[in-house]
C-alpha cells in the first residue's frame, strides 16, 4: 500500500505565456502542484499545453459574451429609464451571421488544435529519444497492479521503478474488468481490457516519486489500485533490477494464478524471475480471464468484502 | 418457489440502508394510510390514477421526478460526507455499499428525477402550447407515466431487498457481467431501465406524433414556440436512442440470465461493442435532457424581456443540428481506450461543433434581452444563472472534448464536475425554472417570490461551491468513484465540497418552504386570469387552472406568439373577441390501464430480478389479458356539454374582461 | 380569450383533437388544425416501427461485430441449413401476401375473406415458428447454443428477438380476429387492421434483411 504522498515541490511552470488567459490559469496551476498540471514529463507538457491553449481559445469568446449577458441584463433592467426599448426588435441578419461565425471560427481554430493534437499525442506514438525506450507490461487485476519488465525478467506489484529520462512503452492489458492505467504527473492515460492490448508511451523527465492510479472504477477493491512510479537515475535503475533478481518468488503461471484472485490493500513487492510468455498467454485469453468472487448469495454481501 | 429470494435478501447487518428503506416504507405507508382515512383515495383514483389528462400526468411526472431527486440528493450527501471522512480512514460507508450508493445516484438522477421533471414538463405544456386537448394517444401517456413509475419503485425496493448494481451507472462489462456482479443489483439495473425505457420510447412516440400532426389551424412550424420545438427535437432523439438503449440492456440481460457471450470476457464476447452501443443512446440522451431545457429558457427570456425570441430560425437551426449531431459524438466518452488519432480526432472535433450550435443559442438569448423590457421574476434568475454556468460547463466540455486534454482529465472529478455542471446548470435549472414558471398555469396561484429568490441563490451559491473544488480535484488528479483515498493533496478539496453540499441542503430546505408557504397563502398567490406573467404562448389564452378540454373552441393561429396578438387586440379595442359558438366536447376517458399494466410490469420486473419464474409468467400473462380487455373497449369518451362548456369559458372571460376594465383604467391614471 | 375558430362537428373523433370530416384539409400541418384520427394512428405507429427497426438494426450491429467470434466453435457455414430457411422464408413470404390480402378484403368490407386471409396468414406465421423453433432446436442439440460462442448468441438473439416478434404478431392477430367477429368493421378496429398490417409487413422486411445477412452471407462466407 502506497503511503500518503506528499507533493513534490512546485517548480515553475513551463510554459509560455503569451495569451492574456494564461495568468488566470497559472493561478490555477500553482494550486495544482502535485496534479495533472504539474507537468514531470513530455507527455504531461505536452497534454497540458493543448489543454491551456484550447482553454485559453474559447476563453477569449466566452469571458465577452458572459459580460455582455450581465451587462444587457441589468442595463435592460425594467426600472431603467435610460434604456432604450426596442419590443419588436428579433431579427438582424448581420447580427445572425456575427453569431454563427465566431462561434463557427473559433471551433474551426479548436478543430486544428484538436486534430493536431490528437495525432501527435496519441498514447502509440513513441517518444522522440536517444535512448531505446523501456519495454513494461501491465496487467491489471482485481485490485492490484503487476508490472512485468521482460527484457529485466522480473516483475513487481503495485510499485513501477523506472530510469529518469528514458522513454517507457507500456503494453498494458487486464486480467479480469476494465482499468485505466493513469500516472497524473507523466501524462496521458489509457484503459486496459482483457484480451486486447492497449499502448502508451510515457517519460519521467527526473527522478521523483509519482503517484500512479486507475481511474476506471473496477469493483470494491478500485479505491486501492494505486501504485507509485519511482523514476530514478539509471545507475539506481540497475541497482533495483539487481535487488529484485536476486530476492522474491517467481512469477509462473501457477503464482499468477494465485495472485489473479481478488485482493486489496497488497503490498508492493517484486519476483525474481518472469514466465516470459505470461503476458501474451493473459492478453490472448490462453489463461482465463480472473475468477470474480468465490462466494455468492444474494444480498448485499454476495461477493466478498473489499480486503477479506 | 421464490427463485433467489431468501430471508437473507434483506440487508439485516447493514443498519444504513435498512433503516433507509424501512423510514422510506414507513413514509410510503403513512401517506396510503392518510390518503385512505382521510377517504381521498376514490378521489386519487377518479383525478389522478386513471387520469389519461395531460395535465395530471404531467404534473404527477414532475412531482414523481422532484421526489426521486430528493432520493437521488440523499444519495449525493452520503457521497460527500463518505469522502469528506475517508481521508486515510475508512469512513462509514464500505466499498459493497458506496458503490451502490454512486451507482443509485447516478441512475436516479438521470432516469427518475431529470427524464420526469423535463417529460413532466412536455406533458403539461406542449398540448397548450399547440392550442389541442390532449396528445395523440392519452391512454398510452398514462400508461407510460406509470411504467416510469414502475422502473422507480422497482430501484427503490433494492434499498431493503438486495441490492442495487456496484457497477457505477452506465454498467460496464466485464464488471456488469455474472462472473464479476453475481448478486441482483445489476438486475434490478437492468430491469427497471428495461422497464421505464419502454414507458420513455413510448411517450417520445406520443409527443412526435401529436407535434407533427395534432396542432391547433394555423400553428405552422414556423409558429411553433420554442419550447415545443425542442420537445420535438428531444422526442425525435428518444425514438431514435432509447430502442439502442433497450436493445444493449436486453443483450446484457441475455449475458447474465440465459449465458450468452455478447460482452463477456470468454466465447469471444466484446466488451467493446457495449460501451459503443450504450454511449450511442447515451449522448443523445444527454440532448434529450438538455433541449427541452434550452426551450423552456427560450420562453422564460421572451417573457420576461417582454419581447419574440430573436433570432427564432436560428434557433430551430441551431436545434435540428444538435439533434443530429449528437448520433455522431459517442466516441467521445472513451477516447482513452485506444482508438487512434484519427478517430479520436473526428470525434472530438464533431464533439465541439455542438459548441457552434449551443453558442448561437446563447447569443440569441442575449439578444432576446437586448432592447428588452427585463423583469428579474424567479424564472428570469434561473435563466441567467443557467447562461452563466451552462457556459462555464460548456467550456470545459469542449475541454474535455480535446482528446489529449481528455487523457488527463478522463474518469477525474474534473469530469464529473463537468457534467453536473451543465445537467444542473441546464436541466435542473430549467426544471426548477419551468416549475416556477407554470406553476400558475397548472394550480391557479403562483410560487412565492422571495422563497422562491432564496432557492435559486442558495442552491446557486451551493452548486458552485461544491463543484468549483471538484474541478480543482480533478485537475489533481483524484479519480471519481473513490470511496477513500490516502493523498493529501485531494483532502482540502473534498472537503470543501462537503461543506458546498451543506449549501445545497439549505437551498432544498428552502424550496420545501417555499412549497409550504406558497399553499398556505395560495389566496393572496391567485392566478384570476390565467396568464400570470404577461405571457406570449396559447397555453396563456386559457384560465388556470385550464379546464379539463384546454379550450372551448380551438385557437385560430395567425402568427407567432398567437396569444400576445391576442392580447394586444384586445387591449387596443378594449373589448374580447366575440363570445364563440360553444359546442359539446368529448374528452378521452379515463382509464386504469396504464396502472394495472404498470402493476403487473412490477411484479414481472420483481420476479425477473429475483428469478421467481411463475410469478413472470403470470405477470406476463395478466398483462396481455389488461391489453386484450382494453382493447375490448366500446366507449372510450366522455361528453362535455356546451352548456358546461360555455359556462367554463364565460366564467373565463368574465375574468379577463375585468382584468381589461383595470388595465384601462390603470393605462389612463 | 379563444378567437372565434370556424370549429367542425367532432362524429367520429374520440379524442376530439381533430376535425373529422375535414381530413382534406386537416393535414395537421397547422392548415386546418390536428389531422383525422386515422392519420395520427398511422402515424405514430409507423414511429414504432421505425423505432422497432433501430432496436433491430442494434443486433445487426452486434451480429456483424460478433459475426468471427465463434470462439473455435461451429460457422454459420456448418450450421445452416438451406432447405428449411428456404422454407421459413417461403411461409413469412406467402404470409404477408395473404395478409395484404384481408388488407384488401378490408377494403370490400369482407368479413368471410377478411377472416379467412387473416387465418391464413396466422396459420402460415405459425408455421414459420414452428420450422425456426425446430431448427434452433438442432443447434442446441448439437452443442451449438447460444451460450457456445459470441458468434452464435448474436445469431440466436437477433433471428430468437424476429421470432418473438412474429410470435407477438401472432396474439395479436388473434386478437383481432376475435375483435372483427365481436365487433365487425368499426373505424377503430380498421385503423388496428392497418397497424397490423404494417406490423406483420415490417417483420418481413426484416426477415429479408436476416435472410440476406445472416443466412446468405454465412453460407456464402
Amino acid at each position: 500500500m502506497t503511503g500518503p504522498m506528499q507533493p513534490p515541490p512546485l517548480r515553475p511552470g513551463r510554459f509560455r505565456c503569451g495569451h492574456a488567459a494564461m495568468a488566470a490559469a497559472a493561478t490555477l496551476l500553482a494550486a495544482c502542484s502535485g496534479g495533472v498540471w504539474d507537468a514531470r514529463g513530455p507527455v504531461a507538457a505536452a497534454d497540458r499545453q493543448i489543454t491551456l491553449d484550447a482553454l485559453a481559445i474559447m476563453l477569449v469568446i466566452v469571458v465577452p459574451t458572459l459580460a455582455a449577458a450581465l451587462a444587457f441584463a441589468w442595463w435592460y433592467r425594467a426600472a431603467n429609464p435610460r434604456a432604450r426599448r426596442l419590443p419588436d426588435w428579433v431579427y438582424s441578419g448581420r447580427i445572425e451571421l456575427l453569431v454563427w461565425s465566431i462561434p463557427l471560427l473559433t471551433i474551426m481554430f479548436l478543430g486544428g488544435v484538436i486534430w493536431i493534437g490528437s495525432h501527435r499525442l496519441d498514447p502509440r506514438q513513441p517518444i522522440p529519444s536517444a535512448a531505446a525506450p523501456l519495454e513494461v507490461q501491465v496487467v491489471s487485476l482485481d485490485w492490484k497492479w503487476l508490472f512485468i519488465y521482460p527484457a529485466q525478467g522480473i516483475a513487481a506489484v503495485n510499485q513501477l521503478v523506472v530510469p529518469a529520462g528514458v522513454p517507457l512503452h507500456f503494453s498494458l492489458t487486464s486480467a479480469s474488468v476494465m482499468n485505466m492505467f493513469f500516472v497524473p504527473q507523466l501524462g496521458s492515460m489509457i484503459a486496459t481490457m482483457n484480451g486486447m492490448v492497449t499502448q502508451l508511451y510515457l517519460q519521467a523527465d527526473g527522478p521523483g516519486d509519482y503517484f500512479g492510479e486507475s481511474t476506471q472504477f473496477s469493483g470494491d477493491g478500485f479505491s486501492d489500485m494505486n501504485f507509485t512510479l519511482h523514476a530514478v537515475p539509471a545507475e539506481g535503475f540497475d541497482r533495483w533490477v539487481a535487488q529484485a533478481r536476486a530476492d522474491g518468488p517467481l512469477l509462473d503461471r501457477a503464482a499468477y494464478e494465485l495472485l489473479a484472485r481478488q485482493s486489496a490493500h497488497v503490498r508492493p513487492y517484486t519476483y525474481r524471475g518472469i514466465d516470459s510468455t505470461l503476458f501474451q498467454a493473459v492478453a490472448t485469453q490462453q489463461l482465463p480471464p480472473a475468477p470474480g468472487p468465490q462466494q455468492g448469495r444474494g444480498g448485499p454481501g454476495v461477493q466478498p468484502r473489499a480486503g477479506e | 418457489m421464490f427463485g433467489k429470494l431468501t430471508w437473507n435478501a434483506i440487508p439485516w447487518d447493514q443498519p444504513i440502508p435498512l433503516a433507509a428503506g424501512m423510514a422510506v416504507m414507513l413514509v410510503l405507508l403513512g401517506v396510503v394510510a392518510w390518503v385512505v382515512a382521510k377517504g381521498h383515495l376514490p378521489y386519487l383514483w377518479r383525478e389522478w390514477i386513471t387520469s389519461v389528462d395531460h395535465k395530471r400526468i404531467g404534473v404527477m411526472y414532475v412531482l414523481l421526478g422532484l421526489v426521486m431527486l430528493l432520493r437521488g440528493f440523499i444519495d449525493a450527501l452520503m457521497m460527500r460526507s463518505q469522502q469528506a471522512l475517508a481521508f486515510q480512514a475508512p469512513g462509514y460507508l464500505p466499498p459493497e455499499h458506496y458503490d451502490q450508493v454512486f451507482t443509485a445516484h447516478g441512475t436516479i438522477m438521470i432516469f427518475f428525477a431529470a427524464m420526469p421533471i423535463i417529460i413532466g414538463l412536455m406533458n403539461f405544456v406542449v398540448p397548450l402550447q399547440l392550442g389541442v386537448r390532449d396528445v395523440a394517444f392519452p391512454t398510452l401517456n398514462s400508461t407510460s407515466f406509470w411504467l416510469t413509475a414502475t422502473g422507480a419503485l422497482l430501484v427503490n425496493i433494492s434499498l431493503v431487498v438486495g441490492e442495487f448494481a456496484r457497477t457505477g451507472w452506465i454498467p460496464y462489462p466485464p464488471l456488469s457481467e455474472l462472473a464479476y456482479s453475481p448478486g441482483v443489483g445489476v438486475d434490478y439495473y437492468l430491469w427497471s431501465l428495461l422497464i421505464s425505457g419502454v414507458g420513455t420510447l413510448m411517450t417520445g412516440i406520443n409527443f412526435a406524433t401529436t407535434i407533427l400532426k395534432i396542432r391547433a389551424p394555423g400553428m405552422r412550424y414556423t409558429r411553433m414556440p420554442m419550447f415545443t420545438w425542442t420537445v420535438l427535437a428531444s422526442v425525435l432523439l428518444i425514438v431514435a436512442a432509447f430502442p439502442v438503449l433497450t436493445a444493449t440492456l436486453a443483450m446484457l440481460a441475455l449475458d447474465r440470465y440465459l449465458g450468452f457471450h455478447f460482452f463477456t470476457n470468454a466465447a469471444g464476447g466484446n466488451m467493446m461493442m457495449f460501451v459503443n452501443l450504450i454511449w450511442a443512446w447515451g449522448h443523445p440522451e444527454v440532448y434529450i435532457l438538455v433541449l427541452p431545457a434550452f426551450g423552456v429558457f427560450s420562453e422564460i427570456f421572451s417573457t420576461f424581456s417582454g419581447k419574440p425570441l430573436f433570432g427564432y430560425r436560428s434557433m430551430v437551426i441551431a436545434t435540428m443540428s444538435i439533434c443530429l449531431i449528437s448520433f455522431t459524438v459517442w466516441l467521445h466518452h472513451f477516447f482513452t481506450m485506444g482508438a487512434g488519432g484519427d478517430v479520436n480526432a473526428v470525434f472530438g472535433i464533431a464533439t465541439s461543433l455542438i459548441a457552434v450550435a449551443t453558442g448561437v443559442k446563447v447569443y440569441n438569448w442575449i439578444f432576446t434581452m437586448y432592447g428588452g423590457t427585463i423583469r428579474f421574476a424567479t424564472p428570469m434568475l434561473w435563466a441567467l444563472g443557467f447562461v452563466v454556468t451552462f457556459v462555464i460547463g460548456g467550456v470545459t466540455g469542449v475541454l474535455v472534448a480535446v482528446p489529449p486534454a481528455d487523457f488527463q482529465l478522463h474518469n477525474s472529478l474534473f469530469l464529473v464536475a463537468h457534467f453536473h455542471n451543465v445537467i444542473i446548470g441546464a436541466v435542473l435549472f430549467a426544471g426548477f425554472a419551468g416549475i416556477t414558471f407554470w406553476f400558475p398555469k397548472a394550480f391557479g396561484f403562483r410560487l412565492h417570490e422571495g422563497w422562491g429568490k432564496a432557492v435559486f441563490w442558495v442552491g446557486l451559491a451551493g452548486f458552485y461551491a461544491v463543484f468549483m473544488p471538484l474541478y480543482v480535484a480533478g485537475l489533481l488528479g483524484m479519480p471519481r468513484r473513490l470511496q477513500h483515498y490516502d493523498l493529501a493533496l485531494w483532502r482540502p478539496w473534498v472537503l470543501a465540497a462537503g461543506v458546498g453540499i451543506v449549501v445545497m441542503l439549505a437551498g432544498a430546505v428552502c424550496q420545501v418552504i417555499q412549497l409550504v408557504v406558497s399553499i398556505r397563502q395560495r389566496r393572496e398567490l391567485r392566478d384570476e386570469i390565467g396568464d400570470p406573467w404577461d405571457g406570449r404562448s396559447l397555453e396563456w389564452a386559457t384560465s388556470s387552472p385550464p379546464p379539463a378540454f384546454n379550450f372551448a373552441v380551438l385557437p385560430q393561429v395567425r402568427g407567432a406568439d398567437p396569444y400576445w396578438q391576442i392580447k394586444r387586440r384586445a387591449i387596443e379595442t378594449q373589448q374580447l373577441s366575440g363570445e364563440p359558438d360553444y359546442q359539446a366536447i368529448a374528452l378521452p376517458r379515463n382509464s386504469p390501464t396504464g396502472f394495472i399494466t404498470a402493476f403487473f410490469a412490477t411484479l414481472a420486473g420483481f420476479a425477473l430480478i429475483w428469478h421467481i419464474w411463475w410469478l413472470m409468467a403470470a405477470g406476463l400473462v395478466a398483462a396481455y389479458a389488461v391489453f386484450v380487455w382494453f382493447a375490448w373497449r366500446d366507449v372510450d369518451e366522455k361528453v362535455v356539454p356546451a352548456d358546461e362548456v360555455a359556462r367554463i369559458d364565460r366564467d373565463a372571460r368574465r375574468a379577463r374582461a375585468r382584468w381589461l376594465e383595470r388595465n384601462a383604467a390603470g393605462g389612463k391614471a | 380569450m379563444a378567437a372565434p375558430a370556424a370549429d367542425a362537428a367532432f362524429a367520429g373523433d374520440p379524442y376530439h383533437v381533430g376535425l373529422e370530416g375535414q381530413s382534406g384539409i386537416a393535414t395537421g400541418h397547422g392548415e386546418g388544425g390536428p389531422a383525422s384520427e386515422r392519420v395520427i394512428v398511422g402515424y405514430g405507429f409507423w414511429l414504432f416501427l421505425l423505432s422497432d427497426i433501430v432496436m433491430f438494426s442494434c443486433f445487426f450491429a452486434a451480429y456483424a461485430v460478433l459475426q468471427a467470434a465463434t470462439a473455435g466453435g461451429p460457422t454459420g457455414r456448418e450450421l445452416f441449413n438451406p432447405g428449411r430457411v428456404a422454407a421459413e422464408t417461403a411461409c413469412l413470404l406467402l404470409s404477408s401476401f395473404t395478409c395484404g390480402m384481408s388488407a384488401v378484403a378490408t377494403q370490400f368490407r369482407s368479413r368471410r375473406w377478411t377472416q379467412a386471409s387473416l387465418f391464413v396468414t396466422g396459420l402460415l406465421g405459425l408455421a414459420f415458428l414452428l420450422l425456426e423453433a425446430s431448427d434452433f432446436r438442432d443447434m442446441a442439440a448439437r452443442g451449438a447454443g447460444p451460450d457456445r460462442s459470441a458468434f452464435l448468441s448474436a445469431f440466436f438473439a437477433l433471428v430468437g428477438c424476429h421470432g418473438l416478434h412474429v410470435s407477438a404478431g401472432l396474439l395479436w392477430l388473434g386478437t383481432m380476429m376475435a375483435q372483427v367477429f365481436v365487433k365487425g368493421f368499426r373505424t377503430d378496429i380498421l385503423h388496428r387492421l392497418i397497424c397490423f398490417n404494417l406490423f406483420w409487413h415490417t417483420l418481413d422486411i426484416i426477415w429479408v434483411a436476416i435472410f440476406t445477412v445472416v443466412f446468405l452471407l454465412g453460407l456464402g462466407a
